[in-house]
């Protein structure tokens, strides 16, 4: 078989699996639309949970951010699991606890106000769609690239795929189908980076290859060749990093707050039976994520070696085929500064922009670009960096199955975290706006149409955004985690762990947070991105890292409005009390 | 829109406490919150610390072909990372049924 028809066939099998599940764990009530039953063994919520959480950012775009990136790319590979450790130590168990289904639902009553549970659904949705609009992008990227459907088709096909399985099971078909999301994008990410490691080390394991010598006779290890050839080219070298050491511990913990504070990860601890397994669950999360973390870094410094060795003076009229596939994309672009033929492979951007392409192709048989030329520099390359997954296994000619299984699992990747992003947005309006503000008096079936209806319109929304991208969406997504920092992680870590915590500190922290950090990012990234400069930053800590501060800024603002007035009430004393003992955790409360 | 009082679910407590916590419970309570910042340190000193703050220090050493540093920013912090958790879940089983809070 060749290797399109394994791409359909592969993809086509993984989406039957995911309708196939939809169908068998179909929600019957609220209860299981919102929080699964609240039964789910905790190694199953664990695996969900990383499926849940490793997005398309994750399995497209993280290790050829870390190839490009080189040390600097571990601001993600930290921020993206510390914030685990926070959640299983700081959070988790604590909410279960309390045992209601949505992360309003906690706010709203731990400050004992229909605003405090209203502001933390806007802050919701606010980091919920920034974030989901990057998954849709990566759907289409797939599909584009690999199934040859235009990126409009590919959208709706996952907007259907997703419509089926969040709005028939909610959180329980949910739950089982990114177990299986999990399975397909683990297995597709772990078996090319395995031959890729065997190629370039020959050492299988690539945690261990990247720490071996490269296989080329010359006994130099992989990370200090990668040094060499990189300061050869006029790169800096991959173990040193660009960004300031400020910046890489704000950026840092940024990621590891934020991802404490992401609804739909939080969410998914309501899930199990009792507060012990939301740590123990958090703890298989991160097993399942570290798998995948660990290998990350590992593809990323393979990928750079295999490019340049591939590309950098190579002919492009000899240019291997996945090189012009990509170029078809739009996502390679090659300009023969000096004519001599060869592709130039050095630091510093081949022309200013993402390429446009002017439609007729130049004398070697490239697609010529209308970009005006970077002269300054002798690069002729640009690479988009979110091929180097995707684009990996062909680079270092693996089988056509090893393709078609990358294809399916960047779908599986994008379409588990958009379920689960759906899934929080549409509970937040059903249950938070509809049942405990606005209609109290709506039935448990009208809840559940209203769920499955507002997760209807937000699928609508987030395909809208991934066929008609705002110039803004991709870089956008990365800043859902300043948001999380600085509005949601406050008011829920001081909810449980400072009694004298009140309804107006956590408001005014939490809007004063979410405003300081939303007008920093909007600054930078749109009003005046030819500002966004390191010696424009406050305190030199970049719109990715601002979310720090907008934290400091809402605790301390929390903190001192606290003190300023009256203490909350004795129920809400008490409420904290019981929350911070595991006893008597059962079922979650229905109402 | 009106912001009134909602109702609280009841705690499942003892009903005749006033807010405060019985001494049991907060000796429990003070345990965990020891046993936090142990952890939580741990949890700074090998990301922030050994991958970030410290990294140009520990690059001098190096574990296989990996800078020292450069392994914690990229490997070693995943690892003690997963370690805290389980470290966590255990010793909180014992806490617990120590104080016979457990669940």
């Amino acid at each position: 078989m060749d290797t399109q028809t394994l791409i359909y066939l592969f993809v086509g099998l993984s989406f039957s699996l995911y309708i196939g599940i939809a169908i068998w764990t179909r929600a019957g009530s609220t209860k299981e639309f919102y929080i699964a039953g609240g039964g789910v063994h905790p190694v199953v919520n664990g695996m969900a949970t990383a499926a849940d959480w490793m997005s398309a950012a994750s399995f497209i775009s993280m290790a050829g951010i870390i190839a490009f990136a080189g040390y600097d790319g571990s601001v993600y590979l930290m921020g993206w699991t510390g914030g685990y450790v926070v959640l299983a130590l700081l959070l988790a168990p604590y909410l279960r606890k309390f045992g209601q289904f949505t992360v309003p639902d906690f706010i709203g009553t731990r400050y004992y106000s229909k605003a405090a549970r209203v502001v933390a659904v806007i802050c919701l949705i606010f980091i919920s769609f920034t974030y989901i609009a990057g998954q849709m992008r990566g759907v289409g990227i797939v599909f584009s690239r690999f199934l040859d459907v235009p990126i409009t088709l590919g959208v709706i096909i996952g907007m259907g795929i997703v419509f089926f399985y969040a709005v028939l099971g909610g959180m329980k078909g949910v739950t089982y189908t990114q177990v299986a999301q999990y399975c397909v994008l683990i297995f597709a990410y772990m078996v090319p980076a395995f031959f890729i490691s065997f190629l370039v080390t020959g050492n299988p394991i690539p945690q261990l290859g990247l720490g071996s010598t490269v296989n080329d006779g010359s006994g130099l290890y992989v990370l200090q060749k990668l040094d060499l050839v990189l300061q050869d080219m006029g790169f800096g070298a991959y173990t040193d990093g660009s960004k300031s050491m400020i910046d890489v511990f704000c950026i840092t913990a940024a990621l590891m707050v934020g991802t404490a504070g992401l609804p739909h990860v939080i969410v998914r601890f309501f899930t199990v039976p009792k507060a012990s397994d939301a740590r123990k669950s958090a703890g298989w999360a991160l097993i399942f994520i570290a798998l995948l973390y660990t290998t990350a870094p590992a593809i990323g410094a393979f990928a750079r070696i295999n490019f340049i060795e591939t590309v950098d003076q190579t002919e492009y009229a000899e240019a291997p085929g996945w090189f012009k596939n990509w170029e078809a994309n739009d996502l390679i672009a090659w300009t023969d500064k000096n004519g001599d033929g060869k592709m130039e492979y050095r630091s510093g951007d081949a022309f200013a922009g993402s390429p446009e392409f002017t439609g007729e192709t130049g004398k070697n048989g490239e697609r010529l670009i209308a970009n005006a030329v970077n002269t300054e520099s002798e690069n002729e390359v640009y690479v988009d960096k979110d091929i180097m997954v995707l684009a990996n296994p062909e680079i270092a000619n693996l089988p056509g199955w090893v393709i078609a299984l990358v294809a399916a699992g960047g779908l599986a990747a994008a379409l588990s975290t958009a379920a689960g992003l759906l899934l929080v947005i549409s509970s937040s309006i059903s249950h938070d706006l509809l049942k405990q503000t606005f209609r109290p008096q709506i039935t448990e079936k009208g809840e559940l149409m209203a769920a499955r209806i507002a997760a209807t319109a937000a699928i609508v929304v987030a395909g809208y955004l991934g066929i008609y991208p705002p110039g803004w969406v991709a870089q956008v997504v990365a800043f859902a985690f300043g948001l999380a920092a600085a509005s949601l992680f406050p008011a829920i870590f001081m909810g449980i762990f400072w009694k004298s915590m009140n309804k107006e500190g956590a408001i005014a922290g939490m809007v004063s947070g979410l405003v300081f950090t939303f007008s920093y990012i909007a600054y930078f990234k749109l009003i005046a991105p030819e500002a966004n400069v390191a010696a424009n930053w406050l305190f030199g800590i970049s719109p990715e890292g601002i979310g720090v501060a907008g934290m400091i800024i809402n605790f301390a603002i929390a903190i001192g409005v606290s003190k300023m007035t009256a203490s909350p009430p004795v129920e809400v004393l008490k409420m904290i009390d019981s929350i911070r003992v595991p006893r008597g955790a059962g079922d979650a409360v229905s109402h | 829109m009106t912001d009134q009082d909602i109702s609280i679910p009841e705690p499942k407590g003892d009903p005749e406490s006033d807010g405060e916590a019985d001494a049991n419970e907060q000796a429990y309570w003070s345990e965990n919150i020891r046993l936090l910042w142990t952890l939580m340190a741990v949890w700074f000193v090998v990301s922030f610390g050994a991958g970030i703050l410290f990294r140009d220090f520990l690059d001098q050493f190096s574990l296989g072909g990996y800078p020292l540093g450069f392994w914690f920013a990229q490997q070693g912090s995943i690892y003690v990372f997963v370690l805290l958790i389980f470290y966590y879940t255990w010793k909180m089983k014992r806490i617990e049924r120590k104080y016979d809070l457990d669940d």
